[in-house]
C-alpha cells in the first residue's frame, strides 16, 4: 500500500466483501427462520457500502479495525478468514476465535488489531484509541484506527468521552458513523436534535466528512480521504454516512415502525445494486464477472457454514471456565 | 527512616517505570508538577517523560484506553482520582476488561488504582469502599492492602499479573500507616490472608483500613477483658483466602467480619456465607458482621466516625460475640 490507491482495485476488493456479506446475511436469515441459530441474528442490509469502505483502506497487522453489528462486509474485506470466523461465532465452534464462549456479532481477534466488541454501545471507541496509543508509545507510526458506530451510538456518553479524548490526544482514528436512521425502533428525531450529525465531529475538533452511504463510489472516495488524512498525521476524522437499515434490528424484528414511504424511497438504493451498476458503468467489472463474483460468494458462504456447523463445540465439562489467566496457587 | 503507605505506592510505581518499559501511568491530574490529587505520582512525569499522562475527565474512556493499550502490549496503571468515581468506569472494567479473557483467551494486563474509603470531611462521594462492586464481576482481581509492605509488594505484583487488577488503596492509611522500610517483613503470595494478630477467643476478619482498627480493638479487649482475639488481614478480597479464615475459625470458634462498606451484600457477607457453608461445624456462635451504616456516608466528622466501624465498635461487637 502507500501512495494514492487506485480506486478500481480497491472498489473490486470492497465489492467482493459486499457480495460475501449479502450472501452470508441471506443464508443466515434463512437459518434463523428455520430455527437453526441460537439467540439473535443481526444483518447489515443497507450498510454494505459503508462497511466495506471502512475496512478497504486498512491493513491487518498494522491498523486497528473495530467493526460491530452491521459491518460484515468490512470484516470480509479486513481478513480472509472473516467469513469462517463469523460462521464459527454464530454456531459456537471451539475452533473460532471466541471458542464458543461468545457469539453472533461479538467476535474479534484483538492480537490482529480487531478488538472483540462488547454490546455496550460506544465502549469500543476508547479501546480503539488505546490500541493506537499503545502503538504511539511503542514508537510505531503510520497506523490508523477505524471505529464503526451508528446514529444511536452517538447518543451514548462513552462515545462522547472517547471522541473527545481521541481529539485531545490527536490520535489517528476515523470514527465512522453509519446513520441508518433508526436506533432499533427509535428514529433520528428522538435520538438527537442537532441539524446534522456531521456537526458533532466538528465539535470534538475533528475534521468532518459526509457521504451518501448508499452511493458506493462516493463512499469509497470520501473514506479514502478520511483514512489518508488520519494516516498522514492530520488528526482524527469523523465521517457520517447516511443510509437506511434495510432489515430489522435483528431478524426477530420486522421493522414495521419504518414508514413504507421511506422504505420505498430507498428501494432503488440497495448498496449492492448501486455498486454493481457503478462498477459496470466504469467498466471495472463485466456482467459475467459480477455474476461470477455473486456465485462464488454464495459458494464460499455455503462452504464456511458447512464447515463451522461440522466443527466441535465446547462442552461444559471440558472448557476452561477460568475468567482470569492467573490464579493463586493452591495453599 | 520512616515511610508511609502512600510512599510505598509512589515507590512501587517509580520502580515499575524503571524496570518495565511497557508501564505507563494514566489518569486525571497525575502529570506535570501537580502529581495527582494525593501526590502519589509527584515527580514521576519529570523523571519519565511521556509515560505519565493526564487524561480528560472521562472515567469510562480512561479505562477503555487502558484496555486498548493493554491489548496493544502495554502495561497501563490507571489512577482513578477517587474510588467513588470508579462507578463511571464499572462498565469498562466489569463487562469489557473482566469478560475479556474468558471470551477471547487474551488477558488484559491493566492495573486500576482506586483511592478509596472514608476520611474526616470526605462526604458521600469521596469516601466509598467499592471493592465489592468490582469483585462481583468475574475476571477481576481486587487487592486491598493494609500495610506499607503490602502496598508496595501488591502494586508491583498487580502489574506482573497479566489480568485486570483493581488496587484499592485506602486514603485514611496514606499518611497514617508507617513502617521502617518498603521491605515487607512478612511477604506472602497474592491470594493468602495474613494473621495480623494471633489470638484464641474470636476471629476478626478485616481488610484495608479496618485492619488497624481491628488490631486496636483487639488490644483494647485484651487490656480491658483479657480476651485475645485473632485478627486476619484478607490482603485481597478477590482472590479470597477462605482456607486461612476457616483455619482461624477452627481455632477460635467465633467469627466477626469487619468491613467499611455498606451492609447489603459485600465482602463481609461473602466471608460469612463461605464460613457458614464450609465451616458451620467450626462455629460455637452465629457469625457476625460489622459494617458501616445503611446510609450514604455523612460529611460531618463526628457523624462519619459514627457511620464507620471504629476500634471501640469492633471491640464491643467482639465482646458480644464472645458472650454468645
Amino acid at each position: 500500500m502507500g501512495g494514492v490507491m487506485e480506486l478500481d482495485q480497491v472498489a473490486l476488493r470492497a465489492y467482493r466483501g459486499m457480495c460475501l456479506a449479502r450472501a452470508f446475511d441471506t443464508k443466515l436469515s434463512s437459518l434463523y427462520k428455520a430455527g437453526k441459530v441460537f439467540g439473535g441474528v443481526f444483518l447489515g442490509r443497507g450498510h454494505e457500502a459503508v462497511a466495506a469502505a471502512s475496512a478497504v483502506f486498512l491493513e491487518r497487522g498494522r491498523d486497528v479495525y473495530n467493526p460491530f453489528i452491521r459491518e460484515m462486509a468490512g470484516r470480509c474485506v479486513w481478513s480472509d478468514d472473516a467469513l469462517l470466523e463469523a460462521c464459527r461465532s454464530y454456531f459456537g465452534s471451539s475452533l473460532g476465535c471466541m471458542g464458543g464462549k461468545d457469539g453472533n456479532v461479538h467476535w474479534g481477534q484483538p492480537m490482529q488489531g480487531n478488538p472483540a466488541p462488547v454490546s455496550h454501545l460506544g465502549a469500543m471507541v476508547s479501546v480503539v484509541a488505546g490500541m493506537l496509543l499503545a502503538k504511539r508509545l511503542r514508537g510505531k507510526s503510520g497506523s490508523v484506527g477505524v471505529a464503526c458506530i451508528g446514529d444511536g451510538t452517538t447518543s451514548v456518553g462513552a462515545t462522547h468521552e472517547a471522541c473527545n479524548l481521541i481529539a485531545v490526544e490527536k490520535l489517528p482514528v476515523v470514527v465512522v458513523v453509519t446513520n441508518n436512521q433508526y436506533a432499533y425502533s427509535t428514529p433520528n428525531s428522538s435520538e438527537f436534535a442537532c441539524a446534522d450529525l456531521a456537526d458533532r465531529g466538528k465539535g470534538y475538533g475533528m475534521r468532518s466528512h459526509s457521504c451518501d452511504g448508499t452511493d458506493f463510489l462516493q463512499t469509497l472516495s470520501v473514506m479514502r480521504e478520511a483514512v489518508r488524512a488520519a494516516r498522514d498525521g492530520e488528526g482524527p476524522q469523523w465521517l457520517v454516512a447516511t443510509t437506511l437499515r434495510m432489515c430489522g434490528h435483528g431478524e426477530h424484528d420486522d421493522a414495521s415502525y419504518i414508514p413504507a414511504e421511506l422504505k420505498e424511497a430507498y428501494a432503488q438504493k440497495d448498496p449492492l445494486d448501486v455498486a454493481r451498476r457503478q462498477l459496470l458503468r466504469k467498466g471495472w467489472l463485466s456482467e459475467q464477472e459480477a455474476d461470477k463474483m455473486d456465485a462464488v460468494a454464495r459458494d464460499d458462504v455455503q462452504r464456511a457454514l458447512a464447515q463451522a456447523q461440522r466443527e466441535v463445540t465446547p462442552a461444559p465439562q471440558t472448557i476452561n471456565w477460568n475468567s482470569t489467566s492467573w490464579n493463586p496457587e493452591e495453599v | 527512616m520512616s515511610v508511609t503507605y502512600i510512599d510505598a505506592i509512589h515507590q512501587a510505581m517509580e520502580d515499575l517505570l524503571a524496570e518495565d518499559e511497557l508501564v505507563f501511568l494514566y489518569g486525571e491530574d497525575i502529570a506535570g508538577s501537580f502529581g495527582g490529587a494525593f501526590k502519589a505520582t509527584k515527580g514521576l512525569a519529570e523523571k519519565y517523560p511521556g509515560r505519565v499522562m493526564n487524561a480528560p475527565i472521562s472515567e469510562d474512556a480512561i479505562l477503555g484506553v487502558a484496555i486498548g493499550a493493554a491489548l496493544g502490549g502495554m502495561h497501563p496503571i490507571v489512577e482513578m482520582q477517587f474510588a467513588d468515581f470508579g462507578t463511571l468506569a464499572l462498565n469498562q472494567m466489569g463487562n469489557n476488561a473482566g469478560a475479556h479473557y474468558f471470551r477471547t483467551g487474551v488477558p488484559v494486563n491493566l492495573t486500576l488504582r482506586m483511592p478509596c474509603g472514608g476520611t474526616p470531611g470526605g462526604g458521600p462521594f469521596h469516601s466509598q469502599s467499592v471493592e465489592a462492586l468490582f469483585a462481583h464481576y468475574p475476571g477481576l482481581h481486587v487487592f486491598t492492602p493494609a500495610t506499607v509492605g503490602d502496598a508496595y509488594d501488591m502494586l508491583k505484583q498487580a502489574v506482573q499479573i497479566p489480568d485486570p487488577v483493581v488496587f484499592m488503596e485506602h486514603k485514611y492509611l496514606y499518611r497514617r500507616v508507617k513502617a521502617e522500610s518498603f521491605v515487607n517483613p512478612d511477604p506472602l503470595p497474592i491470594g493468602r490472608a495474613r494473621i495480623a494478630r494471633e489470638g484464641e477467643h474470636a476471629t476478626i476478619v478485616a481488610f484495608s483500613a479496618m485492619v488497624p482498627e481491628s488490631l486496636e480493638a483487639a488490644q483494647l479487649l485484651a487490656a480491658q477483658s483479657g480476651y485475645e482475639p485473632e485478627v486476619v488481614d484478607l490482603r485481597s478480597v478477590k482472590p479470597l483466602d477462605t482456607d486461612t479464615i476457616l483455619a482461624s475459625v477452627a481455632r477460635t470458634g467465633r467469627l466477626l467480619v469487619v468491613s467499611e462498606d455498606f451492609p447489603w451484600g459485600g465482602v463481609a457477607a461473602e466471608v460469612v456465607a463461605r464460613v457458614a457453608a464450609e465451616g458451620l461445624h467450626l462455629l460455637d456462635a452465629p457469625p457476625l458482621r460489622l459494617t458501616s451504616k445503611e446510609s450514604p456516608i455523612p460529611y460531618l466528622p463526628e457523624l462519619w466516625k459514627a457511620h464507620r466501624p471504629s476500634a471501640a465498635a469492633i471491640a464491643q461487637a467482639t465482646r458480644y460475640l464472645i458472650s454468645l
